[in-house]
């Protein structure tokens, strides 16, 4: 195994790698600027006076946020390692050269172009669709260009199968399109402005947007990353998919059911009924496929649990693993019409969504790359496990402290709303549940500071690896020593000699 | 025969098995939203709803570009609470014109659908300008600029022309007269317009004043509290029948 491992750069010099190293540090490099974001937006629900009025409010800085974490973030890491997966699953190198490099800075300008729309207030209003019309024709054309490559990668391929990696990535990729061009039927006002109005409007709009904002969740967010989980959890563990009959199950299973869970974000709106009760059983229908491939991914250590134990990048996407077990199952419960009325628009919605964010799509992330970035730059490993290990627990901290003050904060804020006095009045104003809230924002806050200290850590580990350093008394996933150029301890600064 | 077979002619198959998933995800998405296309049985005909004024889109567009929309829901809920903290639950007719809703899924602060005429105009404007002056507690951030930033009125009549093109009732004369009229809105009788062109094109209880305590001009915080003044106040609710809570649903 280990001489297969050692440089694919070297027994696959036909692979385009230079592409996969760009999308990986800009993967990073937004992880960063989105984290850093979320932490300042909790930071301003605690202490209202960290609003700097007009460009800096609540209200400009959310869309970037979330956009910056799915788009830049989550995006960069889904075409990094969709690009390195084709190849490798196809045994052919990318198709085209310039296209790929037009798919990497096309996307840079995309996710600049929004960003500064955001702050300068242009925006569709539509959750996790904010772009204005300029920058959804621009992503559109970016986006023909990605399933281009992608597809004709697939095509000129040398391996007769296609993998199932490559089925998730394929309807990530063609779903992403069907659902942005659905959901941004708009008509600016002038061609050289950047205001447009959406085509559909009230509750047909609601409805469209729900329709693309929970597949936004369903395909961006997990299709994709299934992608990531099938490939690197089999690559890493060194064993094969637990169960190939299961893989086709879940894949199917999960492709269909998923479109029609949208409307449970509109329970007991105006949107007819039928629609409501239809997204509510799709959305609960909906766990048995997740669990499925849950299972899948879990299951693939069979005979190969022990290497949990010594090995922290497995060990990241496992936990991913279990987390997007856990979000699958409250997600249907929240879909629940009666925990809906609950649970709908409090602090739950924020602790669910980031269980998935931070949990699953940061981890299996995470993990991807510290599989990947050794290999894009020639090294056996990263340049420390133990940091890798110390990133771990850092970010598992954080997401606890963040989702159980979701949690209690949620419910909480929920069932002061419905208490009533024993006159039948409502005890509490609204502003006295947001005095409540208090505590718990600044608990959220800092598990976002030590999520976001965590991807720094892995920044770090991933410099000293790029420069080629091993971190001293550091051993290999199996237990062995490791060898190569040792970067004592404490002297981080010292020149290094030439190889 | 093994249906596992088949599926490897998929495997072997990019193209069809690229059509195979197009097909299998718009099915969901197809019977979901087609049907709400027949609006008739969607949104109920009631009386009172009518277009926004100029002004009173010019006070949307800044709701949408502060993206209040992040902390404020506009859509109330059948429930007990909702309902008696709010007001009547709200009508798909409601927000017919709003291209796009603007119901929210976050009450970071409370809901705004019928937020029109329960304060006053001086309320609106103190709170804007520093929230935490009349509700102390308020995680609000300011928005003081919108006092100083004119309000662009002088190109309303395209955004008009642009909301007829999707089916919103502007007609020629209301397209004509959209910058005039978001003026004499702003101004008032009592600064000395004449508001009968308004009235007679938006009807008579439309909101014509200064808003914000500057008569000297048109701001935006004149637009944005001309639009929150008027949040859930069209439909007359005494006037209908049939669609009142029945006991069932305020016990649920």
């Amino acid at each position: 195994m280990s001489t297969t491992t050692v440089s694919n750069t070297q027994a696959h010099p036909e692979y385009n790698y230079d592409i996969v190293r760009m999308f990986v540090i800009a993967t990073c490099f937004w992880g960063v600027v989105g984290m850093s974001g979320g932490v300042l937006i909790a930071l301003q629900l605690a202490f209202p006076d960290l609003n700097f009025e007009p460009y800096f409010n609540f209200g400009r800085l959310r869309p970037l946020h979330t956009s910056a974490v799915i788009f830049a973030f989550g995006g960069n890491a889904l075409f990094a390692t969709s690009y390195y997966v084709v190849q490798r699953t196809c045994r052919v190198r990318l198709w085209g050269d310039k296209l790929p490099l037009f798919t990497f800075w096309g996307y840079q300008a995309f996710i600049v172009m929004a960003a500064v729309g955001y702050l300068l207030g242009v925006t569709q209003s539509k959750e996790y669709a904010e772009p204005e019309w300029y920058a959804d024709l621009w992503l559109t054309v970016v986006w023909v260009a990605y399933l281009l490559v992608y597809m004709m990668t697939i095509i000129k391929r040398k391996e007769p199968h296609l993998y199932v990696a490559n089925w998730f990535y394929l309807s990530f990729i063609i779903t992403v399109a069907v659902l942005h061009l659905g959901n941004n039927v708009h008509i600016p006002v002038e061609w050289l402005g950047a205001k447009s109005y959406s085509v559909p409007a009230g509750v047909q709009s609601a409805m469209i947007q729900w329709w693309y904002g929970h597949n936004a969740v369903g395909f961006f967010l997990t299709a994709g990353f299934l992608g990531m989980m099938y490939y690197f959890i089999p690559k890493r563990a060194e064993r094969p998919v637990y169960s190939y009959r299961l893989s086709i199950v879940h894949f199917w299973s999960l492709i269909f059911i998923y479109i029609w869970a949208g409307p449970h974000h509109l329970h007991y709106t105006a949107l007819p009924d039928w629609t409501q009760t239809l997204g509510m059983t799709f959305s609960i229908i909906l766990w048995m496929p997740s669990w499925g491939g849950m299972i899948n991914g879990m299951m693939t250590l069979s005979g190969a649990w022990h290497k949990l134990r010594s090995d922290p990048v497995l060990r990241f996407m496992i936990i991913g693993v279990a987390f997007y077990g856990m979000s699958t199952f409250e997600g249907p419960l929240m879909a629940i019409r009666y925990v809906n009325s609950l649970s709908h628009y409090t602090d739950w919605t924020i602790g669910h969504v980031h269980s998935g964010a931070l949990g699953w799509v940061g981890f299996i992330t995470f993990g991807s790359l510290y599989y990947l970035v050794p290999r894009l730059w020639g090294q056996k490993e990263v340049y420390s496990l133990k940091l890798v290990n110390l990133h771990l627990w850092v970010a598992t901290f954080g997401i606890v402290l963040y989702i159980t003050a979701m949690w209690v904060s949620g419910i909480m804020q929920g069932l002061m709303w419905r208490t009533y006095d024993d006159m039948g009045f409502l005890t509490y104003s609204f502003v006295e549940t947001v005095v409540e809230m208090h505590i718990f924002y600044v608990i959220r806050a800092t598990g976002g500071l030590l999520y976001l200290s965590g991807a720094l850590i892995m920044c770090y580990n991933f410099y000293r690896t790029i420069k080629g350093d091993v971190r001293a008394g550091e051993v290999d996933k199996d237990g062995n020593a490791r060898e190569g150029r040792i970067a004592p301890r404490g002297m981080i600064a010292q020149p290094q000699p030439a190889e | 025969m093994n249906p596992l077979k088949k599926h490897e002619f998929l495997e072997k198959h990019s193209i069809v098995l690229l059509i195979a998933i197009i097909v299998t995800v718009l099915i969901g998405g197809i019977i979901e939203i087609i049907p709400l296309f027949r609006q008739e049985t969607v949104i109920e005909s009631v009386e009172g709803m009518r277009p926004y004024t100029p002004l009173e889109l010019a006070g949307y567009n800044i709701y949408v570009r502060e993206g209040c929309y992040n902390c404020h829901s506009q859509q109330i809920r059948p429930l007990r609470d909702e309902v008696e903290r709010y007001g009547h639950y709200s009508l798909a007719a409601e927000s017919m014109y709003d291209h796009p809703f603007q119901w929210g899924s976050k009450r970071t602060g409370p809901d705004l659908a019928r937020v029109g005429a329960k304060y006053s105009d001086e309320w609106h404007v103190a709170h804007l300008i520093r929230p935490r002056s009349v509700v102390p507690e308020s995680i609000m951030p300011s928005y003081s600029f919108l006092r100083k930033n004119g309000a662009k009125l002088y190109d309303l009549d395209k955004h008009l022309k642009t909301l007829r093109l999707m089916g919103v009732p502007y007609t020629d004369e209301m397209i004509a007269n959209a910058e005039k009229d978001a003026l004499v809105q702003a101004t008032g009788e009592a600064g000395g317009a004449d508001i009968a062109g308004l009235q007679e094109r938006y009807g008579e209880r439309v909101n014509a004043r200064d808003f914000d305590g500057q008569p000297e001009m048109v701001s935006e915080m004149d637009a944005l509290v001309a639009y929150l003044q008027v949040l859930g106040t069209m439909v007359d609710f005494d006037t209908i029948k049939g669609i009142q809570l029945s006991k069932e649903e305020v016990a649920q």
